[in-house]
């Protein structure tokens, strides 16, 4: 499926059972260079909008919602060794988390490209 | 202080120049200003220190005390009945730092005051106060002043800090005495032909100046120091960071009404003549401090690891007790130490440095040692 995006300006991946999820350009843009960044535990579950890690930039720190209900089974080292990958590859190399989902009905609640872009907008 | 949130923000005479160059602005002590320009907070704290950073402090209060009998005596007596800095001592050409104190010792405002260079404002005293309080510090004085004293508001007066390395060739360029002036000495001078009073301070723990200016000018002079490809504009958020690292009171956040400029460590702003004698709102709790020691202190924190410690998080002494023993009063990541930094206070037995304590974070206990401030060396002018 294509990418998937929340409200809240993440973005979500899902190959299989598994979500990969970052924050958007467009979030990362709000924020300014981040400098920290606490990623979730592994193995630790989340509830679809739990706040699952946090951002931090110079001015100030900014929580990263979990888009979807499951279990964190893969986080990303490289965003917390280098906070600043997010800001320059927020879609790609600056993912943060990987999500085993618990309740695939919960995919129709997110936002398609289009009606992001019109949140945005 | 609050605001109305219906009614609308202020706006500093340099306004439409940092919406024109990619300002985010933000609400701030009622002004509409600049939080950050294109670069970002990060690249704008660094180039301060590296270069030359440019800030409208507009929104600061600026305003004279005047005696009628054009004595510098009358005015300084005035002034040290609210404040205990010595104003009578300051010397033609000289700015000092102080703070409005109230009946109990705490802090109402912290300021600037200088006297003119020469005999031509003699009597008179300039101020520089926070834009927050303003309104409430011009009531106040207003309020205590003598008869012979008079408070005039310089409402149509602008504010611009050229601070970091390259602020003295910048401006020397345009004004070449400004080069020969000390630390906290002032002057009036000519800047691209417009008459500028200035002083060599800042809030950034680097070497610079700032320049007052008429309002109806002072895009003029912002273009004229702009026009240096070594200057750049800087928002709010670097001011903060950097005034962090060089250990420096933000009002409201690490010094208020609650905290005395014991407390604070700003001894260093009140000399021995008026810790003896006194005749400052004050005085008593001041003094009982100085005797006894202050039950805190605000000190330096350096967290361990990389998370920034941010205001309002408790401290305590140890990984299990339920009892805190601070707060952290400011606080974030310092572009120039490439970590988190923190001020805040702490019980006077634990505000030696090198005192390891923690901070709750996130439902956890992150080792925060406490450290001398400032972060960095200062780099004012000798």
């Amino acid at each position: 499926m294509s990418r998937a995006y929340t409200e809240d300006h993440e973005w979500i991946d899902v190959a299989g059972s598994i979500a990969t999820v970052g924050i958007t350009d467009h979030a990362q843009a709000a924020l300014g260079d981040l400098v920290f960044v606490d990623l979730p535990k592994l193995g630790s579950p989340l509830k679809k909008g739990d706040a699952a890690a946090v951002v931090e930039s110079v001015k100030a720190a900014s929580d990263v919602y979990s888009p979807l209900s499951g279990e964190v089974v893969e986080v990303n080292p490289a965003v917390a060794d280098e906070p600043g990958l997010i800001n320059q590859d927020p879609g790609g190399a600056g993912w943060i988390f990987k999500l085993k989902i618990s309740d695939t009905g919960e995919l129709a609640g997110l936002l398609d490209e289009a009606a992001y872009s019109a949140l945005i907008a | 202080m609050t605001t109305d949130a219906a009614s609308p923000l202020q706006q500093t005479p340099l306004h439409a120049w940092h919406i024109a160059h990619g300002a985010r602005m933000v609400p701030f002590a009622v002004y509409d200003m600049p939080v950050q320009y294109t670069p970002g907070v990060l690249k704008e704290h660094l180039h301060t220190r590296a270069g030359a950073g440019l800030f409208d402090v507009s929104h600061m209060g600026q305003a004279r005390l005047i005696a009628a009998d054009g004595r510098h005596e009358t005015v300084a007596a005035a002034l040290e009945a609210l404040i205990p800095t010595d104003v009578a001592n300051l010397a033609p050409g000289r700015q000092r730092y102080s703070q409005f104190l109230d009946a109990t010792g705490g802090i109402l405002d912290d300021l600037m005051v200088s006297r003119a260079p020469g005999e031509a404002e003699t009597g008179t005293l300039r101020l520089v106060v926070n834009a927050a309080c303003k309104a409430a510090d011009y009531a106040h004085i207003a309020a205590h002043l003598p008869a012979g004293v008079r408070l005039e508001i310089d409402a149509d007066l602008a504010l611009v800090a050229i601070q970091g390395p390259a602020a003295e060739r910048i401006v020397a360029r345009l004004m070449p005495e400004a080069a020969a002036m000390g630390f906290m000495a002032t002057a009036f001078g000519t800047i691209a032909g417009l008459p500028v009073y200035l002083s060599r301070s800042g809030y950034t723990g680097e070497d610079g100046y700032e320049i007052s200016v008429n309002a109806s000018q002072a895009v003029a002079l912002w273009e004229a120091l702009a026009a240096d490809s070594a200057a750049q504009a800087i928002g709010l958020g670097a001011r903060d960071s950097l005034r962090l690292e060089a250990g420096l009171c933000l009002y409201g956040n690490d010094i208020d009404t609650t905290t005395s400029p014991v407390e604070a460590g700003l001894t260093w702003s009140i000399p021995k003549r008026r810790r003896e004698a006194g005749g400052f709102p004050g005085f008593e709790r001041l003094s009982r401090e100085w005797r006894e020691g202050p039950s805190r202190f605000r000190v330096g924190l350096k967290p361990e690891g990389r998370a920034p410690i941010r205001a309002g998080v408790v401290l305590y002494a140890n990984e299990t007790d339920p009892e805190p023993i601070g707060r952290v009063t400011s606080g974030g990541f310092g572009p120039s130490v490439n970590g988190p930094v923190a001020m805040g206070y702490v019980g006077r037995a634990l505000a030696t440095t090198g005192t390891r304590l923690f901070a709750e974070l996130r439902g956890s206990r992150v080792a925060i040692d406490v450290v001398d401030l400032p972060f960095l060396p200062n780099r004012f002018k000798r």
